[in-house]
């Protein structure tokens, strides 16, 4: 049974939970105001609002997901919020309505929802809200019509509106001046209620199963922290005991543009809300820690990150879009093993390795270059989960950079993507970690050209000699992101670009370029 | 006055066709599609998918009732593939089940049997083996050829330009309903309703009466719903036919990018001569189309690219040819520009490769040979009412053309690794359906006894503000206000034979018959205030919903005049038919008189390049804009903009990528990218030109849907421009879209696989990287 508020409606189904929440939405519940524009996540016409109850119960934080890749079962516990939601009686207009329409923001329309969502869960955000924070927050809504100057401008209305916002019991003003109805105010108090409610449940379940793997609470309440994870049977009913077989999903954003057909007609482990499969915690021994169900947003949003990696917002706008930020995570760009994964390329210059935990809940330890096997073959088991992800702790002064070139510079798949990891003493390389994607079956760890590095000053005869060693590490073919010849000319190019931001004076490039 | 759609569609209220609540005992269609490109079907066997759960029926060209046929211009294209297959993605067979994912699951148990016949993909491949659609076209003024030996220059070249994905949010769809004298209701997401309606009477064998087509509104055409909305409706119509059932049949947006045609792709050869003062004097050219695998609109299309040969410049000798080439791809349709566009992009090539040659910037040339008042076109309609030199001087002017071409070069003299680009791109496009009968119109308007007033025209609404427009019309023709008008959906049954929503004449042609519609009416109320209160009709009008006598307000306002009419049994309904006049063309001569009036504008492009990465930015598109007298600013400039990325997106980002055996590569959204919002230039100005407009235009305010797309086109050559700083030497061919792909090799020219280092390209000698 999955259990969530859609708009003010409290929702109790059955409904498999791989299938997508859009289905449900429109078919299920028929409110047609969610259009469906490609079922892959690259559109946003079908975007909503996942809205979850903080830790503590007393807010509820919103983020705008793609519903055609939003698995049902992680609405569970949730508050999904679509059009009708956030409606006005009487063909009112909140505020983000009025300023697409006075804009005219809107020709065909089909479009026009998604970007009323985004904007919306901007709205609902704690960050303050700046030109450029307002537009990326519609970074995931394609529009066919306007050109977007329009939506630039009903943008630009709003974060000046937005500027009034209080940082205090935001709900309240924004419902007052009508962005949200007044029941968004009660949101908190309900889903403080199902938490309890399906925290009740598990416990009587638990107890009727006797279950062998331990469980407890989660910020959701009632979902086993087995290492298998959280499963739930088609209908609902019958054993919501983990079985090996099942399928891990996680944010499902690669999961349901490939698989949704086959994982809708079977039982799944979710692990997006399993306990403790969230939060970045620095370890004592010198490594970062991540949870498993990390997601690219919660990379954006912890400080940690931040102050380890500066220029991470800017690699990160290059990933995906802010919904499917929100809903992808780490570990599912691990395991998906496309051998173009951004954030495998970031971890793999990171020094990454990965915790695997298999049925019994034992675990052991992968380093990430080691992972990969081949063309989406991995060095893992079918019922191994991750549980997480770390990396040693950078020295100030150690470079980090991501390098990501595709045919569209936002919300596309990189044609070549890199990174780089160096620690330099007086000019010379004392340790190097080099990746590059796209160049081969797998996500590359470029271990001849990371040592070669190796105790050679940065100058731009280290970089001409690396990229010769680097071009025969790599094994690119031709196809729709690129030819063979353009996949090592922009690797080649993105290597010397690695060097020219680490040291720009060093680099003298008159005998390069 | 807004655009009045988005109030409901920023509520989630509009209704799409995905959006019409089922009917019980409806059965969902999918289709069954050719894996091959070509090849004479053997044998097809759907037992297996006769047995899958949920499966109704499916339906073959054998169970088609009346004539297999849906070519609109040409009967070449079978609604279902019978006997042979031509493209991938040909529709084959139509399943029909209870639930759409059985549908989907029963395609998968059916096997064809295909035996293999050569494919072609390529248009000169095509032409070279004689597969033409229709014969070659040639349009001619001057002689060219005996001018080259005086001319002082002579430049020669090829130019490409690749396909482009219409990518309507919404996708290709119909819902159909059997009716009870045996015949259909279409819900269909067409711009052309009439079109669905006459190709399904043709395939079921019924009259064109039995078949009404319904149209509320669409999510996106662009030119690919005018005709490829067509076998959707039909098949619908078909199964709803067979079964009498409701049939829905929806495309997911990977079978819309599969089985439907796109934008033409063109491959072309130009020769262009120009006097000693860069006067053109000669223009020849070649266009090789690729139609694809059947005629749809490809002749049209093709003939529209001889009009616009010369883009917006006077040239005396040009020899213009076309060719029509059948590949095995689906057919290739209308999309926004109508091959406008690609025959645009040749003669800006050529223009540039002779500025690049001569060392010089290709405004001079293009500034010097604009058109002027009376200059003949190669098909002898001279250009009236050209304004053509003053958009180019307002927009030098009021964008400083100057000052941002010393801006550019002063930056790429100060950086090494990134050079901004420039480029001018003058436009001139005709407003008319080039198939002269095409422009005609009705409106029908009732006055209902209250006082409000619902309007029916031919025109489909898909996010150009077309109902918008004619709302407008009609509410100012009668002297209302617009909220008591509703245009209604457009409905084959109430305005027959309509022209489909195209041509950026659809507000024209629907907008002159509501008007006329309108002003009968408006004639009748007066009339008959005349009688009833003694009224003297001369300086008698209707103004803010007030009867006003010579100025002076009458008695009776509009709701008493209408409700007084009604009871003294006045016609409150009219319907109005509009032909634009003074059209003539003949396709025997390529000479006569096919535009109403033409559009003009000029739009200046400046973009980055960054040289390392070979990634770019389009800095600012700034537009100088023929509106005529626009009477809705927000929609026409919404038009400008949306068409003007559309256009940025075609020559940039967009690329089909069929492989050698016709299979589409480029096949979802994830392979084909559109521009998003961080892709539109950072700039983006409109000025509205200070021009008269056009007595043909409604209201004096000209058709603005197709022409902007062409500024995109400024956009590649402003990147060449920016590529040509950083390399000089590239021997960069004239093929767009100029993908980050296309530049980087284009910035390294030496790189290769076996020279995959720097040493070979000794290219500048900058001290170091600063920049
Ligand atoms: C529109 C769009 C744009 C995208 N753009 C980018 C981009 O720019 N760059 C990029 O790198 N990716 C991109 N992606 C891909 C995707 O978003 C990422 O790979 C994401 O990180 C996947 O995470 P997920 O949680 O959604 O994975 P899911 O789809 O849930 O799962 C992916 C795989 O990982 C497995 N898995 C998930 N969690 C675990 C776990 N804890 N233990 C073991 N196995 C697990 C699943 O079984 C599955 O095999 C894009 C996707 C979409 C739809
Ligand atoms: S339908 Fe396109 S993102 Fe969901
Ligand atoms: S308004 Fe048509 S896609 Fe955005």
């Amino acid at each position: 049974m999955i259990e969530f508020y859609l708009n003010d409606q409290p929702i109790r189904t059955t409904e498999a939970p791989a299938s997508a929440l859009l289905d449900f939405v429109r078919y299920h519940e028929h409110l047609m105001g969610t259009k469906i524009g490609c079922r892959e996540g690259d559109c946003g016409a079908c975007t909503v609002l996942v809205g979850e109850l903080t830790t503590d119960g007393q807010k509820v934080t919103y983020q705008s997901m793609t519903s055609c890749l939003t698995p049902l079962g992680n609405a569970h516990g949730k508050h999904i919020v679509t059009v009708e939601g956030i409606n006005a009686a009487a063909g009112q207009l909140t505020p983000v309505q009025q300023a697409i329409v006075e804009e005219g923001g809107s020709q065909c329309g089909f479009c026009t929802v998604g970007f009323v969502m985004s904007l919306t869960g901007h709205s609902l955000s704690e960050q303050p809200a700046t030109e450029k924070s307002t537009i990326a927050a519609i970074d995931g809504n394609i529009c066919r019509c306007t050109g977007y100057k329009s939506l630039e401008r009903a943008a630009a209305t709003l974060t000046a509106q937005l500027a009034n916002r209080p940082t205090q019991n935001a709900v309240a003003w924004l419902s007052e001046k009508q962005f949200v109805p007044a029941y968004f105010e009660g949101i908190p108090a309900k889903l403080a209620g199902l938490r309890t409610q399906l925290a009740d449940a598990e416990a009587k379940a638990k107890a009727l199963n006797e279950a062998s793997f331990a469980t407890a609470g989660n910020d959701a309440g009632a979902v086993s922290t087995s290492p298998s994870g959280h499963a739930q049977s088609q209908n609902g009913h019958g054993s919501s005991f983990p079985h090996a077989a099942h399928p891990l999903l996680g944010g499902g954003t690669d999961l349901l543009v490939q698989r949704l057909e086959e994982l809708r007609e079977q039982p799944v482990r979710l692990v997006f809300d399993q306990s403790g499969r969230r939060g970045i915690r620095q370890e004592a021994a010198g490594r970062v820690v991540l949870g498993a169900a990390t997601t690219a947003s919660h990379l954006l949003e912890s400080e940690l990150m931040r102050s380890l990696i500066p220029q991470l917002p800017q690699y990160l706008k290059l990933v995906s879009s802010t919904p499917i930020r929100n809903m992808g995570t780490v570990a599912g760009n691990f395991i998906n093993g496309s051998p173009i994964g951004d954030l495998t390329i970031m971890f793999l210059a990171l020094g990454a390795s990965i915790t695997l935990a298999d049925l019994t809940g034992a675990t052991r330890e992968l380093a990430l270059p080691n992972v990969y096997l081949g063309y989406k073959r991995l060095a893992k088991t079918a019922d191994e989960q991750v549980t997480e992800i770390s990396f040693p702790t950078s020295l100030p002064g150690d470079f980090f950079n991501f390098e990501k070139v595709s045919k569209r510079t936002h919300l596309d798949i990189a044609s070549v993507n890199s990174a780089a990891w160096l620690r330099v003493e007086n000019g010379i390389i004392q340790a190097a970690r080099v990746s590059a994607g796209g160049v081969g079956p797998v996500p590359l760890y470029l271990a001849r050209t990371s040592d070669f590095l190796v105790g050679r000053e940065l100058s731009a005869e280290t970089v001409a000699a690396a990229n010769e060693v680097m071009q025969t590490e790599i094994s690119p073919i031709s196809d729709v992101r690129g030819t063979v010849e353009y996949k090592r000319l922009l690797l080649r190019q993105l290597l010397l670009a690695h060097f020219l931001r680490f040291a720009p004076e060093e680099i003298v490039v008159s005998n390069l370029i | 006055m807004n655009h009045l759609d988005p109030q409901r569609h920023v509520r989630g209220e509009s209704q799409y066709l995905d959006d019409v609540p089922t009917q019980q005992g409806t059965l969902f269609a999918a289709v069954f599609e050719s894996p091959l490109a070509h090849g004479v079907l053997v044998n097809l066997d759907l037992s297996a998918a006769l047995a899958a759960p949920g499966v109704v029926r499916i339906l073959t060209a054998d169970d088609i009732p009346g004539d297999n046929q849906i070519g609109g211009i040409v009967p070449d294209e079978p609604l279902l593939a019978h006997g042979h297959v031509h493209f991938r993605g040909q529709p084959v067979a139509l399943v029909l089940a209870r639930h759409e994912h059985q549908a989907h699951a029963a395609l998968k148990l059916i096997k064809v049997d295909i035996e293999p016949l050569p494919i072609i993909t390529d248009p000169r491949v095509a032409a070279a083996q004689g597969e033409l659609i229709v014969p070659p076209r040639t349009f001619k003024i001057g002689d060219s050829a005996a001018t080259w030996a005086s001319c002082a220059h002579v430049f020669e070249g090829v130019a490409e330009s690749g396909g482009q994905e219409h990518l309507y949010i919404e996708t290709q769809g119909a819902y159909a309903f059997p009716t009870e004298m045996g015949g259909v209701r279409i819900i269909s997401s067409t711009q052309g309703p009439t079109a669905v309606q006459r190709h399904t009477a043709h395939v079921l064998g019924l009259g064109m009466h039995q078949v009404e087509v319904d149209v509320t509104r669409l999510g996106g055409g662009f030119g690919g719903k005018e005709d490829q909305a067509t076998p959707w409706g039909a098949l619908a119509a078909l199964g709803a036919y067979c079964t009498k059932k409701p049939v829905k049949l929806v495309l997911d947006r990977m079978a819309d990018m599969r089985m439907t045609g796109k934008r033409h792709p063109y491959s072309s050869d130009f020769k262009i001569g120009l006097d000693k003062d860069l006067r053109i004097v000669a223009y020849e050219v070649t266009f090789f189309q690729n139609a694809g695998a059947a005629a749809d609109l490809s002749p049209a299309v093709m003939e529209r690219t001889l009009f616009h040969a010369t883009n917006s410049y006077f040239v005396p000798n040009v020899t213009a040819t076309a060719f029509s080439c059948r590949t095995n791809l689906p057919p290739n349709t209308a999309f926004r520009g109508f091959g406008g566009p690609q025959g645009m992009f040749v003669i800006e090539s050529a223009i540039a490769k002779a500025a690049e040659e001569l060392g010089i910037p290709a405004c001079e040339i293009q500034r010097k040979n604009l058109l002027r008042e009376n200059d003949l076109f190669s098909y002898r309609q001279p250009a009236e009412m050209c304004h053509a030199e003053q958009a180019w001087d307002t927009a030098a002017k009021e964008f400083d053309l100057a000052g941002t071409r010393a801006e550019v070069e002063q930056f790429n003299q100060q950086n090494k690794l990134q050079k901004k680009g420039l480029a001018v791109m003058p436009i001139c496009f005709g407003i008319s359906f080039t198939k002269t009968p095409m422009n005609q119109a009705r409106a029908l308007v009732h006055i209902y006894s209250d006082g409000s007033v619902g309007v029916s025209t031919g025109a489909v609404e898909m996010g150009q503000g077309v109902n918008t427009k004619i709302a407008h019309v009609a509410a100012r023709t009668l002297g209302i206000s617009v909220n008591r008008v509703k245009v209604e959906s457009t409905n084959t049954t109430r305005v027959a034979n309509t022209s489909p929503s195209a041509a950026s004449a659809t507000a024209d042609l629907n907008g002159k018959a509501t008007e006329m519609a309108c002003a009968a009416l408006r004639e009748r109320l007066l009339r008959h205030a005349c009688t009833e209160y003694t009224l003297n009709y001369e300086g008698l009008e209707i103004r803010d919903e007030q009867v006003l006598a010579a100025g002076v307000p009458a008695e009776t306002d509009w709701e008493k005049l209408v409700s007084s009419a009604f009871w003294k049994r006045v016609a409150l309904t009219e319907n109005a038919h509009y032909a634009t006049p003074d059209l003539h063309f003949d396709a025997a001569t390529n000479q006569g008189h096919p535009f109403a009036y033409h559009v003009y504008g000029t739009a200046i492009t400046t973009v980055t390049v960054d040289c390392l990465r070979g990634t770019y930015t389009v800095d600012a598109l700034r537009i100088a804009h023929d509106f005529g007298q626009s009477f809705n600013e927000v929609i026409d400039r919404g038009q400008i903009e949306g068409g003007a990325v559309q256009g940025i997106g075609w020559m940039t980002m967009e690329e089909i990528a069929y492989n050698a055996e016709g299979r589409l590569l480029s096949n979802s959204l994830n392979s084909y990218k559109i521009p998003d919002i961080y892709a539109a230039p950072k700039v983006l100005d409109v000025h509205f030109l200070d021009t008269p407009g056009h007595p043909k235009a409604i209201l004096r305010s000209k058709a603005v849907g197709e022409p902007p797309l062409m500024y995109g086109i400024g956009t590649y050559f402003a990147l060449r421009d920016a590529v040509r700083a950083f390399q000089p030497r590239t021997a960069l061919p004239f093929s767009a879209p100029m993908t980050p792909e296309k530049v980087l090799v284009s910035l390294y020219p030496e790189f290769s696989a076996a020279e995959t280092g720097w040493n070979a390209t000794a290219v500048g000698t900058p001290a170091s990287i600063a920049s």
